[in-house]
Protein backbone atom coordinates (compact mmCIF):
# COMPACT_ATOMS: atom_id res chain seq x y z
CA UNK A 1 0.00 0.00 0.00
CA UNK A 2 1.00 3.61 -0.78
CA UNK A 3 0.38 6.55 -0.08
CA UNK A 4 1.04 10.21 -2.04
CA UNK A 5 0.52 13.71 -1.50
CA UNK A 6 1.53 16.99 -0.03
CA UNK A 7 2.80 17.60 2.95
CA UNK A 8 1.22 20.06 5.80
CA UNK A 9 3.98 20.40 8.54
CA UNK A 10 3.69 21.63 11.84
CA UNK A 11 6.09 21.82 14.54
CA UNK A 12 6.61 19.71 17.88
CA UNK A 13 3.82 18.83 20.89
CA UNK A 14 0.93 19.35 18.55
CA UNK A 15 -1.68 18.59 21.46
CA UNK A 16 -5.18 17.36 20.36
CA UNK A 17 -6.67 20.50 21.29
CA UNK A 18 -5.22 21.94 18.24
CA UNK A 19 -6.36 18.95 16.67
CA UNK A 20 -9.70 19.18 17.24
CA UNK A 21 -10.65 21.80 20.25
CA UNK A 22 -12.96 20.34 22.87
CA UNK A 23 -15.99 23.17 22.36
CA UNK A 24 -16.44 20.79 18.83
CA UNK A 25 -16.54 17.42 20.76
CA UNK A 26 -20.50 17.73 21.34
CA UNK A 27 -20.83 17.53 17.12
CA UNK A 28 -21.48 13.57 16.32
CA UNK A 29 -21.52 13.73 12.13
CA UNK A 30 -18.11 13.09 11.51
CA UNK A 31 -17.61 15.41 8.04
CA UNK A 32 -18.85 18.35 10.60
CA UNK A 33 -16.42 17.17 13.26
CA UNK A 34 -13.79 16.92 10.41
CA UNK A 35 -14.47 20.79 9.31
CA UNK A 36 -12.77 21.75 12.68
CA UNK A 37 -9.69 20.33 12.41
CA UNK A 38 -6.78 22.35 13.15
CA UNK A 39 -8.67 25.03 12.78
CA UNK A 40 -6.81 26.97 16.31
CA UNK A 41 -3.16 27.05 14.67
CA UNK A 42 -4.57 26.71 10.91
CA UNK A 43 -7.71 28.08 9.80
CA UNK A 44 -6.68 26.97 6.29
CA UNK A 45 -5.80 22.98 6.89
CA UNK A 46 -9.57 21.79 6.32
CA UNK A 47 -9.69 23.84 3.11
CA UNK A 48 -6.49 23.18 1.82
CA UNK A 49 -6.27 19.53 2.76
CA UNK A 50 -6.57 17.04 -0.48
CA UNK A 51 -7.59 12.99 -0.18
CA UNK A 52 -3.90 11.33 0.13
CA UNK A 53 -2.23 14.45 1.61
CA UNK A 54 0.22 13.92 4.80
CA UNK A 55 0.81 15.31 7.98
CA UNK A 56 4.42 15.80 9.37
CA UNK A 57 5.11 16.96 13.02
CA UNK A 58 8.03 17.16 15.19
CA UNK A 59 8.02 15.95 19.22
CA UNK A 60 5.13 14.24 21.30
CA UNK A 61 2.41 14.65 17.94
CA UNK A 62 -0.90 14.30 19.33
CA UNK A 63 -0.27 14.86 23.19
CA UNK A 64 -3.17 15.47 25.74
CA UNK A 65 -6.59 14.25 25.86
CA UNK A 66 -7.06 10.51 24.83
CA UNK A 67 -9.65 11.82 22.23
CA UNK A 68 -10.39 9.41 19.64
CA UNK A 69 -11.86 12.01 17.52
CA UNK A 70 -8.25 13.62 16.89
CA UNK A 71 -6.77 10.84 14.67
CA UNK A 72 -10.21 10.57 13.63
CA UNK A 73 -10.67 14.37 12.06
CA UNK A 74 -7.24 13.70 10.03
CA UNK A 75 -8.28 10.21 8.70
CA UNK A 76 -11.77 11.88 8.29
CA UNK A 77 -9.60 14.97 5.72
CA UNK A 78 -8.80 12.54 3.80
CA UNK A 79 -4.66 11.93 5.51
CA UNK A 80 -3.13 9.29 4.21
CA UNK A 81 0.03 9.45 6.90
CA UNK A 82 0.98 11.01 9.85
CA UNK A 83 4.62 11.52 10.17
CA UNK A 84 6.14 12.33 13.03
CA UNK A 85 9.77 12.03 15.56
CA UNK A 86 7.71 10.98 18.35
CA UNK A 87 3.87 10.54 18.95
CA UNK A 88 1.49 10.65 22.42
CA UNK A 89 0.98 7.22 23.30
CA UNK A 90 -2.52 7.54 22.78
CA UNK A 91 -2.94 9.34 20.09
CA UNK A 92 -0.53 6.17 18.82
CA UNK A 93 -2.28 3.81 20.24
CA UNK A 94 -5.75 5.38 19.06
CA UNK A 95 -4.56 6.15 15.12
CA UNK A 96 -3.60 2.38 14.91
CA UNK A 97 -6.79 1.32 16.04
CA UNK A 98 -8.98 3.35 13.47
CA UNK A 99 -6.58 2.45 11.11
CA UNK A 100 -5.01 6.03 10.19
CA UNK A 101 -0.92 4.91 9.48
CA UNK A 102 1.41 6.96 11.20
CA UNK A 103 5.21 6.68 11.32
CA UNK A 104 7.92 7.34 13.46
CA UNK A 105 10.57 8.88 11.82
CA UNK A 106 12.77 11.86 12.76
CA UNK A 107 14.80 12.10 9.74
CA UNK A 108 12.04 12.73 7.77
CA UNK A 109 10.39 15.32 10.07
CA UNK A 110 13.96 17.27 10.03
CA UNK A 111 13.73 17.20 6.36
CA UNK A 112 10.37 17.21 4.84
CA UNK A 113 9.39 20.71 4.28
CA UNK A 114 5.85 22.00 3.86
CA UNK A 115 4.36 21.98 0.65
CA UNK A 116 6.72 18.85 -0.04
CA UNK A 117 5.13 15.86 -2.28
CA UNK A 118 6.37 12.79 -0.38
CA UNK A 119 5.47 9.37 -1.19
CA UNK A 120 5.48 6.66 1.99
CA UNK A 121 5.51 2.76 0.85
CA UNK A 122 3.83 1.27 3.99
CA UNK A 123 4.52 -2.12 3.23
CA UNK A 124 8.30 -0.91 3.41
CA UNK A 125 8.70 2.17 5.81
CA UNK A 126 10.29 3.81 2.99
CA UNK A 127 9.73 7.63 2.63
CA UNK A 128 10.22 9.21 -0.73
CA UNK A 129 10.87 12.84 -0.76
CA UNK A 130 9.42 13.94 -4.04
CA UNK A 131 10.25 17.39 -4.68
CA UNK A 132 13.95 17.10 -2.82
CA UNK A 133 14.73 13.83 -4.07
CA UNK A 134 15.80 12.18 -0.74
CA UNK A 135 14.87 8.54 0.91
CA UNK A 136 14.53 8.22 4.47
CA UNK A 137 13.50 4.93 6.27
CA UNK A 138 10.62 4.44 9.48
CA UNK A 139 11.00 1.25 11.23
CA UNK A 140 8.37 -1.08 10.32
CA UNK A 141 4.85 -1.73 12.42
CA UNK A 142 5.62 -4.91 14.79
CA UNK A 143 3.85 -7.51 14.14
CA UNK A 144 1.58 -7.71 16.76
CA UNK A 145 0.31 -4.00 15.53
CA UNK A 146 0.82 -4.82 11.50
CA UNK A 147 -2.03 -7.29 12.48
CA UNK A 148 -4.46 -4.76 13.59
CA UNK A 149 -3.91 -2.55 10.66
CA UNK A 150 -3.85 -5.39 8.12
CA UNK A 151 -7.63 -6.32 9.76
CA UNK A 152 -8.73 -2.66 9.04
CA UNK A 153 -8.99 -1.86 12.97
CA UNK A 154 -8.93 -3.55 16.19
CA UNK A 155 -12.41 -4.66 16.62
CA UNK A 156 -12.03 -6.18 13.30
CA UNK A 157 -8.99 -7.67 14.85
CA UNK A 158 -10.71 -8.88 17.63
CA UNK A 159 -13.68 -10.40 15.72
CA UNK A 160 -11.33 -12.64 12.74
CA UNK A 161 -9.34 -13.87 15.75
CA UNK A 162 -12.63 -14.89 17.78
CA UNK A 163 -13.91 -16.53 14.27
CA UNK A 164 -10.99 -18.42 14.20
CA UNK A 165 -10.93 -19.98 17.85
CA UNK B 1 16.33 -8.82 37.38
CA UNK B 2 14.02 -7.36 39.22
CA UNK B 3 10.81 -5.63 38.41
CA UNK B 4 8.91 -2.03 38.75
CA UNK B 5 5.45 -1.69 40.39
CA UNK B 6 4.08 -1.26 36.75
CA UNK B 7 5.96 -4.50 35.66
CA UNK B 8 4.37 -6.41 38.57
CA UNK B 9 1.16 -5.61 37.79
CA UNK B 10 1.00 -5.65 34.06
CA UNK B 11 2.50 -9.54 34.95
CA UNK B 12 -0.24 -10.45 37.44
CA UNK B 13 -2.83 -9.46 35.25
CA UNK B 14 -1.37 -11.13 31.95
CA UNK B 15 -1.19 -14.39 33.63
CA UNK B 16 3.14 -14.36 33.08
CA UNK B 17 5.92 -14.55 36.01
CA UNK B 18 7.88 -11.96 34.45
CA UNK B 19 7.09 -9.25 31.98
CA UNK B 20 10.41 -7.00 30.16
CA UNK B 21 9.90 -3.42 28.91
CA UNK B 22 9.27 -3.51 25.31
CA UNK B 23 7.45 -6.86 25.96
CA UNK B 24 3.66 -6.97 24.25
CA UNK B 25 0.97 -8.52 26.49
CA UNK B 26 -2.76 -8.55 26.54
CA UNK B 27 -4.27 -8.68 30.28
CA UNK B 28 -7.18 -8.75 32.15
CA UNK B 29 -8.46 -5.51 33.10
CA UNK B 30 -10.36 -4.71 36.32
CA UNK B 31 -12.27 -1.86 35.30
CA UNK B 32 -12.97 0.16 31.85
CA UNK B 33 -13.82 3.41 32.44
CA UNK B 34 -15.58 5.86 29.43
CA UNK B 35 -16.87 9.34 29.58
CA UNK B 36 -19.83 11.23 28.39
CA UNK B 37 -17.89 12.27 25.34
CA UNK B 38 -15.64 9.26 24.82
CA UNK B 39 -18.01 6.35 25.54
CA UNK B 40 -20.88 7.58 22.29
CA UNK B 41 -17.93 6.84 20.13
CA UNK B 42 -17.28 3.35 21.98
CA UNK B 43 -20.80 2.17 21.31
CA UNK B 44 -20.87 3.28 17.62
CA UNK B 45 -17.65 0.89 17.34
CA UNK B 46 -19.25 -1.74 19.60
CA UNK B 47 -22.69 -2.19 17.27
CA UNK B 48 -21.04 -1.61 13.85
CA UNK B 49 -18.60 -4.31 15.07
CA UNK B 50 -21.83 -6.28 16.02
CA UNK B 51 -20.70 -6.63 19.71
CA UNK B 52 -23.79 -7.48 21.48
CA UNK B 53 -22.80 -8.48 25.00
CA UNK B 54 -20.37 -6.37 27.14
CA UNK B 55 -17.54 -8.76 29.30
CA UNK B 56 -19.14 -7.59 32.91
CA UNK B 57 -21.91 -5.62 34.49
CA UNK B 58 -19.87 -4.96 37.74
CA UNK B 59 -16.24 -3.76 35.47
CA UNK B 60 -18.18 -1.19 33.71
CA UNK B 61 -18.18 2.81 34.97
CA UNK B 62 -19.75 5.06 32.97
CA UNK B 63 -19.33 8.56 34.42
CA UNK B 64 -21.23 11.46 32.68
CA UNK B 65 -19.00 14.71 33.91
CA UNK B 66 -17.80 16.45 30.85
CA UNK B 67 -20.73 18.14 29.43
CA UNK B 68 -23.25 17.76 32.21
CA UNK B 69 -26.08 18.69 33.15
CA UNK B 70 -25.91 19.16 29.66
CA UNK B 71 -24.67 22.29 28.04
CA UNK B 72 -26.81 21.96 24.92
CA UNK B 73 -28.51 20.01 22.91
CA UNK B 74 -26.01 17.97 21.34
CA UNK B 75 -24.18 16.88 24.87
CA UNK B 76 -27.77 15.87 25.51
CA UNK B 77 -27.73 13.68 23.00
CA UNK B 78 -24.14 12.70 23.93
CA UNK B 79 -25.63 11.54 27.86
CA UNK B 80 -28.78 10.39 26.50
CA UNK B 81 -26.46 7.55 24.43
CA UNK B 82 -24.57 6.59 27.42
CA UNK B 83 -27.40 6.19 29.37
CA UNK B 84 -29.30 4.01 27.44
CA UNK B 85 -26.37 1.91 26.83
CA UNK B 86 -25.69 1.77 30.51
CA UNK B 87 -29.77 0.85 31.14
CA UNK B 88 -29.53 -1.87 28.10
CA UNK B 89 -26.16 -3.57 29.55
CA UNK B 90 -27.55 -3.14 33.22
CA UNK B 91 -24.18 -1.49 34.23
CA UNK B 92 -23.91 -1.07 37.93
CA UNK B 93 -21.58 2.11 38.19
CA UNK B 94 -23.22 4.42 35.83
CA UNK B 95 -23.35 7.53 37.38
CA UNK B 96 -25.88 10.49 35.94
CA UNK B 97 -26.25 13.81 37.08
CA UNK B 98 -27.31 14.04 41.15
CA UNK B 99 -25.02 11.43 41.88
CA UNK B 100 -21.73 12.14 39.57
CA UNK B 101 -18.70 13.50 40.23
CA UNK B 102 -16.08 14.16 37.85
CA UNK B 103 -14.36 10.94 37.10
CA UNK B 104 -11.05 10.49 38.49
CA UNK B 105 -12.64 12.59 42.30
CA UNK B 106 -15.28 9.57 42.11
CA UNK B 107 -13.32 6.38 41.40
CA UNK B 108 -11.34 6.28 44.31
CA UNK B 109 -13.82 7.86 46.66
CA UNK B 110 -16.55 5.19 45.68
CA UNK B 111 -14.28 2.42 46.10
CA UNK B 112 -13.91 1.31 42.88
CA UNK B 113 -9.78 1.60 42.47
CA UNK B 114 -7.56 -0.74 45.12
CA UNK B 115 -4.02 -1.29 44.90
CA UNK B 116 -2.79 -3.74 42.66
CA UNK B 117 -5.86 -3.35 40.24
CA UNK B 118 -5.29 -2.69 36.42
CA UNK B 119 -8.15 0.09 35.58
CA UNK B 120 -8.07 1.37 31.99
CA UNK B 121 -10.30 4.18 30.31
CA UNK B 122 -11.38 6.44 27.68
CA UNK B 123 -9.92 9.36 29.42
CA UNK B 124 -6.51 10.50 29.44
CA UNK B 125 -6.04 11.24 33.18
CA UNK B 126 -7.18 7.58 34.25
CA UNK B 127 -3.53 7.50 35.23
CA UNK B 128 -4.85 9.16 38.71
CA UNK B 129 -5.69 6.12 39.91
CA UNK B 130 -1.97 5.18 40.45
CA UNK B 131 -1.77 7.44 43.54
CA UNK B 132 -3.44 4.33 45.29
CA UNK B 133 -0.83 1.66 44.01
CA UNK B 134 -2.87 0.67 41.00
CA UNK B 135 -1.58 0.51 37.07
CA UNK B 136 -3.97 2.72 35.21
CA UNK B 137 -3.69 4.61 31.96
CA UNK B 138 -5.68 6.37 30.01
CA UNK B 139 -6.99 5.34 26.00
CA UNK B 140 -8.94 5.72 23.42
CA UNK B 141 -13.07 4.72 22.55
CA UNK B 142 -12.02 1.96 20.35
CA UNK B 143 -9.31 0.69 22.64
CA UNK B 144 -12.62 1.10 25.10
CA UNK B 145 -15.23 -0.91 23.15
CA UNK B 146 -12.63 -3.80 23.11
CA UNK B 147 -12.44 -3.76 26.34
CA UNK B 148 -15.52 -3.58 27.10
CA UNK B 149 -16.37 -6.64 24.51
CA UNK B 150 -13.66 -8.80 25.99
CA UNK B 151 -11.92 -7.70 29.57
CA UNK B 152 -9.05 -7.82 28.11
CA UNK B 153 -6.53 -4.98 27.07
CA UNK B 154 -2.97 -4.83 24.95
CA UNK B 155 0.28 -3.25 26.50
CA UNK B 156 3.63 -2.50 25.34
CA UNK B 157 5.63 -2.97 29.16
CA UNK B 158 6.93 0.25 29.76
CA UNK B 159 9.87 0.95 30.87
CA UNK B 160 10.23 3.25 34.54
CA UNK B 161 11.30 6.41 35.70
CA UNK B 162 11.66 6.35 39.60
CA UNK B 163 11.11 9.46 41.37
CA UNK B 164 13.22 8.92 44.69
CA UNK B 165 11.37 11.85 47.55
CA UNK B 166 12.51 13.05 50.37
CA UNK B 167 12.21 16.07 52.80
CA UNK B 168 8.99 17.62 53.88
CA UNK B 169 7.43 20.47 51.46
CA UNK B 170 7.23 23.80 52.89
CA UNK B 171 3.64 25.14 53.56
CA UNK B 172 1.31 26.16 51.14
CA UNK B 173 3.29 23.18 48.66
CA UNK B 174 1.15 21.11 47.43
CA UNK B 175 1.27 17.52 45.13
CA UNK B 176 0.28 20.23 42.45
CA UNK B 177 3.38 22.22 42.77
CA UNK B 178 5.18 18.78 43.19
CA UNK B 179 4.29 17.49 39.80
CA UNK B 180 4.25 20.77 37.75
CA UNK B 181 7.55 21.01 39.68
CA UNK B 182 8.65 17.49 37.58
CA UNK B 183 7.27 18.42 34.57
CA UNK B 184 9.13 21.50 34.37
CA UNK B 185 12.41 19.35 34.91
CA UNK B 186 12.11 16.59 32.40
CA UNK B 187 9.37 18.20 29.68
CA UNK B 188 6.09 17.39 28.51
CA UNK B 189 7.51 14.32 26.76
CA UNK B 190 10.56 13.53 29.29
CA UNK B 191 8.47 10.51 30.18
CA UNK B 192 7.12 9.53 26.74
CA UNK B 193 6.12 5.29 26.90
CA UNK B 194 7.44 5.47 30.69
CA UNK B 195 5.86 4.98 34.37
CA UNK B 196 6.29 7.56 36.20
CA UNK B 197 6.89 5.75 39.69
CA UNK B 198 7.30 7.39 43.25
CA UNK B 199 8.88 6.58 46.65
CA UNK B 200 10.57 7.11 48.90
CA UNK B 201 11.15 8.65 52.39
CA UNK B 202 9.53 12.31 51.27
CA UNK B 203 5.83 9.86 50.57
CA UNK B 204 4.59 10.08 53.95
CA UNK B 205 4.51 13.87 53.40
CA UNK B 206 1.87 13.73 50.63
CA UNK B 207 -2.21 13.18 51.34
CA UNK B 208 -3.85 10.98 49.42
CA UNK B 209 -5.31 14.06 47.38
CA UNK B 210 -1.73 15.14 46.61
CA UNK B 211 -1.03 11.86 45.30
CA UNK B 212 -4.29 11.85 43.36
CA UNK B 213 -3.17 15.22 41.80
CA UNK B 214 0.53 14.05 41.10
CA UNK B 215 -0.59 10.82 39.36
CA UNK B 216 -3.54 12.81 37.69
CA UNK B 217 -0.66 14.85 35.69
CA UNK B 218 1.78 11.90 34.71
CA UNK B 219 0.14 12.28 31.22
CA UNK B 220 1.53 15.54 31.02
CA UNK B 221 4.86 14.22 31.27
CA UNK B 222 3.91 12.35 28.79
CA UNK B 223 3.76 9.33 31.01
CA UNK B 224 1.66 6.09 30.26
CA UNK B 225 1.13 6.14 34.18
CA UNK B 226 2.03 7.14 37.30
CA UNK B 227 2.10 4.53 40.44
CA UNK B 228 2.59 5.42 44.54
CA UNK B 229 4.06 2.87 46.97
CA UNK B 230 1.45 1.96 48.87
CA UNK B 231 1.73 3.05 52.74
CA UNK B 232 -0.21 3.75 55.55
CA UNK B 233 -1.77 6.95 53.76
CA UNK B 234 -3.20 4.70 51.10
CA UNK B 235 -4.16 1.71 53.61
CA UNK B 236 -5.90 4.60 55.85
CA UNK B 237 -7.54 6.48 52.55
CA UNK B 238 -9.71 2.80 51.20
CA UNK B 239 -10.35 1.89 54.58
CA UNK B 240 -14.28 1.86 55.08
CA UNK B 241 -14.17 2.51 51.14
CA UNK B 242 -12.04 -0.84 49.55
CA UNK B 243 -13.87 -3.98 50.76
CA UNK B 244 -12.47 -6.50 48.40
CA UNK B 245 -9.17 -7.99 48.62
CA UNK B 246 -5.88 -6.54 46.85
CA UNK B 247 -2.57 -6.93 46.47
CA UNK B 248 -0.10 -4.20 46.90
CA UNK B 249 2.96 -4.41 44.80
CA UNK B 250 6.33 -2.83 45.90
CA UNK B 251 9.05 -3.02 43.87
CA UNK B 252 11.85 -5.22 43.48
CA UNK B 253 15.33 -3.33 45.16
CA UNK B 254 17.08 -4.55 41.72
CA UNK B 255 13.94 -3.83 39.77
CA UNK B 256 15.93 -1.65 36.26
CA UNK B 257 14.86 2.46 35.61
CA UNK B 258 15.31 4.25 32.67
CA UNK B 259 16.24 6.79 35.20
CA UNK B 260 16.04 7.73 38.76
CA UNK B 261 15.15 11.33 39.80
CA UNK B 262 15.60 12.18 43.71
CA UNK B 263 13.27 15.27 44.01
CA UNK B 264 14.05 16.80 47.51
CA UNK B 265 10.16 18.02 48.32
CA UNK B 266 11.48 20.87 50.81
CA UNK B 267 12.77 22.42 47.79
CA UNK B 268 9.95 22.86 45.64
CA UNK B 269 8.42 26.69 45.63
CA UNK B 270 4.78 27.47 44.98
CA UNK B 271 4.74 26.94 40.88
CA UNK B 272 2.71 28.04 38.12
CA UNK B 273 2.60 27.00 34.39
CA UNK B 274 3.10 29.76 31.31
CA UNK B 275 0.92 29.37 28.51
CA UNK B 276 0.92 27.00 26.21
CA UNK B 277 2.69 24.09 27.51
CA UNK B 278 2.88 22.39 30.94
CA UNK B 279 6.52 22.42 31.21
CA UNK B 280 6.60 25.86 31.21
CA UNK B 281 7.08 26.46 35.07
CA UNK B 282 8.26 29.24 37.22
CA UNK B 283 8.21 29.81 41.40
CA UNK B 284 5.73 31.78 42.15
CA UNK B 285 8.01 34.35 43.44
CA UNK B 286 9.51 34.68 39.53
CA UNK B 287 6.42 34.77 38.35
CA UNK B 288 5.86 38.74 37.62
CA UNK B 289 2.90 41.19 37.47
CA UNK B 290 0.66 39.02 35.43
CA UNK B 291 -3.09 40.24 36.13
CA UNK B 292 -5.97 37.66 35.78
CA UNK B 293 -9.33 38.08 34.92
CA UNK B 294 -10.56 34.39 36.21
CA UNK B 295 -9.74 31.64 38.92
CA UNK B 296 -11.02 27.94 38.51
CA UNK B 297 -10.65 26.17 41.34
CA UNK B 298 -11.72 22.27 40.58
CA UNK B 299 -11.21 19.55 38.11
CA UNK B 300 -9.85 15.93 38.21
CA UNK B 301 -6.74 17.60 39.17
CA UNK B 302 -7.45 19.99 42.15
CA UNK B 303 -11.36 19.45 42.82
CA UNK B 304 -10.84 17.32 46.25
CA UNK B 305 -11.58 18.15 49.79
CA UNK B 306 -8.19 19.22 50.66
CA UNK B 307 -8.06 21.35 47.61
CA UNK B 308 -10.86 22.96 48.49
CA UNK B 309 -9.51 23.58 52.40
CA UNK B 310 -6.51 25.00 50.98
CA UNK B 311 -8.56 27.65 49.23
CA UNK B 312 -10.75 28.30 52.23
CA UNK B 313 -8.19 28.74 54.74
CA UNK B 314 -7.16 31.58 52.17
CA UNK B 315 -10.50 33.25 51.11
CA UNK B 316 -11.63 33.30 55.01
CA UNK B 317 -12.66 36.66 55.74
CA UNK B 318 -11.09 37.88 52.48
CA UNK B 319 -12.75 39.13 48.74
CA UNK B 320 -12.37 38.24 45.45
CA UNK B 321 -10.57 41.02 43.49
CA UNK B 322 -13.31 42.85 41.47
CA UNK B 323 -11.48 42.73 38.51
CA UNK B 324 -11.35 39.26 39.21
CA UNK B 325 -14.26 35.80 38.37
CA UNK B 326 -13.86 32.94 40.80
CA UNK B 327 -15.53 29.68 40.10
CA UNK B 328 -15.08 26.50 42.97
CA UNK B 329 -16.31 23.77 41.31
CA UNK B 330 -16.19 20.82 44.20
CA UNK B 331 -14.83 17.21 42.42
CA UNK B 332 -18.02 15.14 43.75
CA UNK B 333 -21.68 15.35 45.20
CA UNK B 334 -19.81 13.88 48.19
CA UNK B 335 -16.40 16.20 48.08
CA UNK B 336 -19.49 19.38 48.00
CA UNK B 337 -20.96 17.95 51.08
CA UNK B 338 -18.24 17.98 52.55
CA UNK B 339 -17.58 21.59 51.97
CA UNK B 340 -21.00 22.85 53.08
CA UNK B 341 -20.77 21.03 55.91
CA UNK B 342 -16.91 22.25 56.67
CA UNK B 343 -18.10 25.99 55.91
CA UNK B 344 -15.93 26.34 52.74
CA UNK B 345 -18.88 26.55 50.26
CA UNK B 346 -19.76 29.72 52.64
CA UNK B 347 -16.30 30.94 52.70
CA UNK B 348 -16.59 30.88 48.97
CA UNK B 349 -20.00 32.67 48.91
CA UNK B 350 -18.83 35.10 51.13
CA UNK B 351 -15.72 36.25 48.87
CA UNK B 352 -17.60 36.89 45.95
CA UNK B 353 -16.56 33.11 44.10
CA UNK B 354 -19.40 31.35 41.55
CA UNK B 355 -19.66 27.51 42.93
CA UNK B 356 -20.90 24.96 41.07
CA UNK B 357 -22.10 21.15 40.93
CA UNK B 358 -19.33 19.00 39.51
CA UNK B 359 -18.76 19.39 36.29
CA UNK B 360 -15.15 19.24 33.83
CA UNK B 361 -16.96 22.50 31.76
CA UNK B 362 -14.30 24.72 31.99
CA UNK B 363 -11.18 22.86 32.03
CA UNK B 364 -11.34 21.35 28.19
CA UNK B 365 -13.24 25.02 27.23
CA UNK B 366 -16.67 23.51 27.45
CA UNK B 367 -18.98 25.39 29.16
CA UNK B 368 -18.99 27.09 32.78
CA UNK B 369 -16.13 30.09 32.38
CA UNK B 370 -15.13 29.96 28.72
CA UNK B 371 -12.19 33.23 28.77
CA UNK B 372 -12.45 35.84 25.55
CA UNK B 373 -9.82 36.99 23.58
CA UNK B 374 -7.01 38.39 25.72
CA UNK B 375 -8.07 36.78 28.96
CA UNK B 376 -5.66 35.29 31.15
CA UNK B 377 -6.99 32.71 33.71
CA UNK B 378 -5.33 30.66 36.56
CA UNK B 379 -6.81 27.32 36.99
CA UNK B 380 -6.01 24.69 39.36
CA UNK B 381 -6.58 22.00 35.70
CA UNK B 382 -4.04 19.89 34.17
CA UNK B 383 -3.73 21.48 30.56
CA UNK B 384 -2.67 25.35 29.30
CA UNK B 385 -2.45 24.56 25.59
CA UNK B 386 -3.80 26.92 23.36
CA UNK B 387 -7.71 27.80 23.37
CA UNK B 388 -7.94 24.84 26.00
CA UNK B 389 -10.19 27.13 27.99
CA UNK B 390 -11.80 29.11 25.52
CA UNK B 391 -10.49 31.62 22.71
CA UNK B 392 -7.34 31.06 21.04
CA UNK B 393 -5.58 34.47 22.21
CA UNK B 394 -7.31 33.58 25.85
CA UNK B 395 -4.46 32.19 28.45
CA UNK B 396 -4.47 29.85 31.32
CA UNK B 397 -1.65 29.52 34.33
CA UNK B 398 -1.79 26.09 36.23
CA UNK B 399 -1.22 26.48 39.69
CA UNK B 400 -2.20 24.90 43.12
CA UNK B 401 -5.79 25.85 44.75
CA UNK B 402 -3.52 27.60 47.44
CA UNK B 403 -1.99 29.83 44.68
CA UNK B 404 -5.32 30.00 42.84
CA UNK B 405 -6.94 31.60 46.06
CA UNK B 406 -4.39 33.92 46.69
CA UNK B 407 -4.01 35.34 43.18
CA UNK B 408 -8.24 35.69 43.39
CA UNK B 409 -8.08 37.63 46.07
CA UNK B 410 -5.20 39.84 44.28
CA UNK B 411 -6.02 39.83 41.07
CA UNK B 412 -3.08 39.02 39.64
CA UNK B 413 -0.69 35.70 40.60
CA UNK B 414 0.26 35.86 43.99
CA UNK B 415 2.45 34.05 46.77
CA UNK B 416 -0.31 32.56 49.45
CA UNK B 417 2.46 33.32 51.84
CA UNK B 418 1.39 37.04 50.79
CA UNK B 419 -1.78 36.86 51.73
Amino acid sequence: MKAIGTVFKYGDNIDTDVIIPARCLNITDRRELASHCMEDIDRTFVKRVHPGDLVVGGFNFGCGSSREHAPMVIKENGVSCVIAKTFARIFYRNAINIGLPILECPKASDSIQDGDEVEVDFDTGIIRNVTRGETYTAAPFPPFIKEIIDANGLLNAIRKKGQQS
Amino acid sequence: MGMTMSQKILAKKAGLAHVEPGQLINADVDLVLGNDITTPVAIDELEKYGFEHVFSKTGIAIVLDHFVPNKDIKAAQLSKRCRDFAAKHGIVHFYDVGRMGIEHALLPEQGLVAPGELIVGADSHTCTYGALGAFSTGFGSTDMAAAMATGKCWFKVPAAIRFELSGKPQEWVSGKDVILHIIGMIGVDGALYQSMEFGGEGLRHLSMDDRLTMANMAIEAGGKNGVFEVDEVTRAYIQGRVNRAYEAFMPDDDAAYARVIEIDLSSIRPTVAFPHLPENTRPVDKAGDVRIDQVVIGSCTNGRIGDLAAAARLMSGKKVADSVRCIVIPGTQQIYREAIRAGYIDTFLDAGCAVSTPTCGPCLGGYMGILAEGERCVATTNRNFVGRMGHVKSEVYLASPAVAAASAIRGKIADPASI
